[in-house]
C-alpha cells in the first residue's frame, strides 16, 4: 500500500513536472522543471530496483545534461524572453497527435492483457524475487567487456561519443569570415 | 506489488507529453528538452520490462538503457553545438525560423 502511494506521488511529480517543461513561457524555468523531472524518473529507477541506473541518471541527465542545456539557454539570450507565445501554429494539431500516440499505446496494454498479464488483478505477473537480482550491477559490468554480450556495442559508444565531443566542438567553433 | 502496467502506462505518458513538447514548441532548445523527456519514458519501458520480464537474472534491460543514456548524451552535445552555431549565424533560435535549406 505505501508502496503504491509513494509510486503514484513520483510519477504524478514526474508528469507535472515534464509538462511544466513543454508548456512554460520561459524557458529558463522549463529547464529548471526538466531537472526535477529527471529526478522523479531516477526516483521510479529506484522503485524498479536499479539503483546503479538511478545514479547514473544523477550524474548523466540531471549533472550534465541539464547543466548543457542551461548553458545553452544562457548562450543565446533572446531565448530568456517570455512574452512571446512558446508554442508554434499547430499546438492544437500536436495536443491532438500527442493524444492519440498514448491512446494506442493504452490500448494496445488493453488489448495484452491476457497475453502479458499486465493488470493488478487474478495472474498478474509480479516482480522476480530481490534475491535473483541482487548481483545485477556485477553482472552488468561483466556485459560490457564480454564478448558473447555488449563489448562491441560499448566500444562502439565510446567512439560515438568521442565523435559527438570532437564534432559538437567543431560546429559551436567561431569561425571567422573568410573561413565560413 | 506495483503493476508493470502502472509503469507502462507512466511511461506512454512521459512520452506523449514529450512527444506533444516536439511537436508544437518553437524554440529548438525546447524541442531537444522534449526529446530528452521521450529518452527518459523509453528507458522507464526498458527497466521495468527486465524487472517484471522473464529474464530478471541477465540485465540486458540495463545494459539498454546505458546505451540510451550514452546516446542521449551525444544527442544533447551535438544537438546544443548545431543550436549555437545557428544562433550566431542567424540570431535567432526559432526552428520556423531555420529555413535556409527551404525552396
Amino acid at each position: 500500500m505505501i508502496e503504491q502511494i509513494i509510486f503514484i506521488v513520483i510519477s504524478l511529480f514526474t508528469l507535472m513536472m515534464g509538462w511544466i517543461v513543454v508548456s512554460n513561457n520561459n524557458l529558463f524555468h522549463a529547464a529548471l522543471a526538466l531537472m526535477a523531472s529527471f529526478l522523479g524518473v531516477a526516483g521510479l529507477y529506484v522503485m524498479l530496483d536499479a539503483g546503479f541506473l538511478a545514479m547514473a541518471q544523477l550524474l548523466v541527465y540531471i549533472g550534465a545534461i541539464s547543466i548543457l542545456i542551461i548553458f545553452a539557454i544562457m548562450l543565446t539570450r533572446r531565448m530568456m524572453q517570455t512574452e512571446e507565445s512558446p508554442f508554434n501554429s499547430q499546438p492544437g494539431l500536436a495536443g491532438i497527435t500527442a493524444v492519440s500516440v498514448f491512446a494506442v499505446i493504452a490500448f494496445i496494454f488493453w488489448q495484452m492483457r491476457e497475453f502479458w498479464p499486465l493488470g493488478a488483478g487474478e495472474g498478474a505477473m509480479p516482480p522476480a524475487d530481490k534475491s535473483i537480482i541482487l548481483g545485477s550491477v556485477a553482472k552488468l559490468g561483466e556485459y560490457f567487456v564480454s564478448p558473447d554480450a555488449f563489448v562491441l556495442p560499448f566500444e562502439v559508444a565510446s567512439v560515438m561519443l568521442l565523435a559527438a565531443l570532437i564534432g559538437s566542438i567543431w560546429v559551436a567553433w567561431p569561425k571567422t569570415e573568410d573561413e565560413s | 506489488m506495483i503493476p508493470l502496467s502502472w509503469y507502462l502506462l507512466v511511461a506512454a505518458a512521459l512520452f506523449s507529453i514529450g512527444l506533444y513538447g516536439v511537436l508544437a514548441r518553437r524554440n529548438a532548445v525546447a524541442i531537444l528538452m522534449g526529446v530528452e523527456l521521450m529518452l527518459n519514458a523509453v528507458n522507464i519501458n526498458l527497466v521495468a520490462f527486465w524487472r517484471y520480464g522473464r529474464f530478471p537474472e541477465q540485465p540486458v534491460g540495463l545494459a539498454w538503457a546505458v546505451f540510451v543514456l550514452t546516446v542521449a548524451a551525444a544527442e544533447a552535445a551535438v544537438g546544443l553545438a548545431l543550436i549555437i552555431s545557428i544562433y550566431r549565424h542567424r540570431d535567432s533560435v526559432v526552428a520556423e525560423e531555420m529555413d535556409t535549406l527551404k525552396n
